[in-house]
């Protein structure tokens, strides 16, 4: 059974712009049961505009969880055996702390709320398993923004985590993506209802920014073949074109969907701020601009990276830069490209040959 | 290891425990789990089919996915004590290439290959005047993935071109090893241990 939780960390966060963020919470739910060693833990990390809600229903949508195909009981994560935790970042806004949460004039930070990083998401979690008593995770395993997270950790906490798997990541934010997510800000900050990141409590929000945003986001996500399949040319509810703006095709409809959902479970400047923290992410920065370096204390762990081949927003390439840092400092890696024809959105979907190689990692 | 292709038996044999390896199209990974389980080497893989890395991976290996012909210049020099490359040097596009890379990234290699010269393949070009299609070699000449055949004797006047050492060869017919003696006739395949 799920379990919602929420924690207060007792110590100020430590950050990587040099500000120590205090009265941190951190929201997460846990699935299983935790070995009395300790020592079947797995942490997931979730992608920018994912939360906790890793196989339980969210509370706003009502739709199960976003990998409830991968964990579970007898999945491929196999919550029978593992205690899997999955927390809202930090920066988020489904419970932990982010620029909607309260700063300690009491007022939402707002744009006040410092700048974070992969890593500090990264600290905040390592403080959560600090809570739980979990010095060595079995596995640390994320998607995208997630995989990330697993690297992060990885490369700064080398004793954390047994097992490293990171899926559709990148160990340093192409320029293409840095660019696609400035778009997105772009249009959230030009929303009138933005009020330079002050709307909380106006009654007013930058709904339309923010949606635009997921628009845009969204169509990275997919593949062209995909979204040819999905939709192709095809009208949305009507036989003929209107000669107008309305939403005509069914891929804009799609869109507009997708942007007018999103709003209802998200919080504009999170999404500012964690795309921001995905922007600065460059693991090979970090460590004197060698990625082979950021690892070099990393080779006890197993890692394991998967990129899909309609995968265009972090391609191949890019898991395959990872494996071979690895492959240089010793570790013991693996890479695979899968095929699978959903584009980046492939790890969330119908991949049977990923649950294999999830479920294979992990025994 | 009763599982083992022969010519897999036979590397696995002569491997010392406790090596690194590097099993160059490793497969599902048949020979990397014999060498962990049986001689503890520290065994990892490449292979160019992503669902066979996977089933690697599902037994716990560490494998890559990646292209012998493209990927091995990513390994650092002198990273294993032996680079295996088994039924595969005749499936690749530049073998001498490779053989010089086998060697750089391990300080020993051994190599397998079926050997082309092997008399039931020359009879069988002899008899029909077509490409053989025998037990060992079960392909027709337009969808084998072996584009360099080579017998026993081609490959000793290339590792002698490249200055490569053959510190020991076992030759096979069936399960089966064969003496030294008229080797090129009388083996299906060749396993060679090489080093500079």
């Amino acid at each position: 059974m799920p379990a919602s939780a929420e924690l207060m960390l007792a110590l100020p966060l430590p950050l990587d712009c040099g500000q120590r963020l205090e009265n941190v919470r951190i929201a997460y739910e846990t699935y299983g049961r935790l070995a009395g060693d300790a020592g079947n833990a797995v942490l997931v990390c979730h992608a920018t505009t994912g939360d906790q809600y890793l196989a339980s229903t969210h509370p706003l949508t009502g739709k199960p969880g976003w990998w409830d195909r991968m964990v579970g009981p007898g999945k491929p994560i196999d919550t029978d055996r593992f205690f899997v935790i999955c927390a809202n970042v930090l920066g988020g806004c489904m419970g932990s702390t982010g620029p909607a949460s309260p700063a300690s004039d009491g007022q939402p930070w707002a744009m006040r709320f410092p700048v974070i990083t992969i890593r500090d998401m990264v600290r905040a979690h390592l403080a959560l398993l600090d809570a739980l008593g979990i010095a060595r995770l079995h596995a640390v395993i994320g998607g995208s923004m997630g995989g990330m997270q697993a690297l992060s950790l990885a490369a700064n906490w080398p004793d954390r985590a047994a097992r490293v798997m990171a899926i559709g990541a990148t160990a340093a934010m192409p320029a293409q993506n840095i660019a696609f997510q400035e778009v997105g800000r772009q249009a959230i900050m030009a929303d009138p209802d933005w009020q330079k990141g002050s709307y909380y409590g106006t009654g007013r929000a930058p709904d339309a920014g923010l949606s635009v945003a997921r628009m845009a986001a969204h169509i990275t996500y997919l593949s062209e073949a995909s979204m040819h399949e999905k939709f192709g040319r095809r009208l949305q509810d009507r036989a003929a074109k209107t000669f107008g703006f309305d939403a005509d095709f069914q891929v804009e409809s799609y869109l507009r969907h997708q942007g007018v959902s999103f709003i209802s479970r998200f919080d504009a400047n999170s999404y500012l701020y964690i795309t921001r923290a995905m922007s600065y992410f460059d693991l090979a920065e970090e460590h004197g601009g060698r990625l082979a370096e950021a690892f070099a204390r990393s080779t006890a762990a197993r890692y394991c990276l998967v990129s899909f081949d309609s995968d265009w927003l972090y391609p191949t390439p890019e898991s395959r830069k990872i494996a071979h840092a690895l492959n240089a400092v010793g570790a013991p890696v693996s890479f695979m490209e899968l095929s699978a024809p959903f584009g980046h959105d492939s790890f969330l979907l119908d991949v049977p040959a990923l649950d294999r190689v999830v479920a294979g990692f992990l025994a | 290891m009763s599982v083992l292709r022969p010519d897999l038996a036979l590397i696995a044999r002569n491997i010392v425990p406790g090596s690194r390896v590097l099993d160059i199209g490793c497969g599902d990974g048949t020979l990397l789990a014999a060498l962990r389980d049986a001689r503890d080497c520290d065994a990892r893989g490449m292979e160019l089919d992503p669902l066979k890395v996977a089933d690697c991976v599902a037994r716990g290996l560490s494998v890559i996915q990646g292209d012998a012909d493209a990927d091995l210049a990513l390994y650092p020099d002198g990273s294993v004590d032996y680079a295996v490359l088994s039924e595969t040097l005749q499936t690749m596009q530049h073998p001498a290439r490779a053989l010089d890379e086998l060697l750089r990234i391990g300080r020993r290699a051994f190599v397998s290959f079926p050997n082309f010269a092997f008399w039931r393949v020359r009879l069988s070009l002899l008899w029909h005047g077509r490409m053989p299609v025998t037990q060992l070699l079960p392909v027709t000449w337009y969808e084998t993935p072996n584009i360099h055949h080579l017998t026993i004797a081609d490959f000793r006047d290339l590792v002698t071109a490249r200055g490569i050492t053959v510190e020991q060869a076992w030759f096979l017919a069936g399960n089966a090893l064969v003496g030294g003696t008229a080797a090129n006739w009388r083996a299906e395949h060749a396993v060679f241990l090489l080093r500079r």
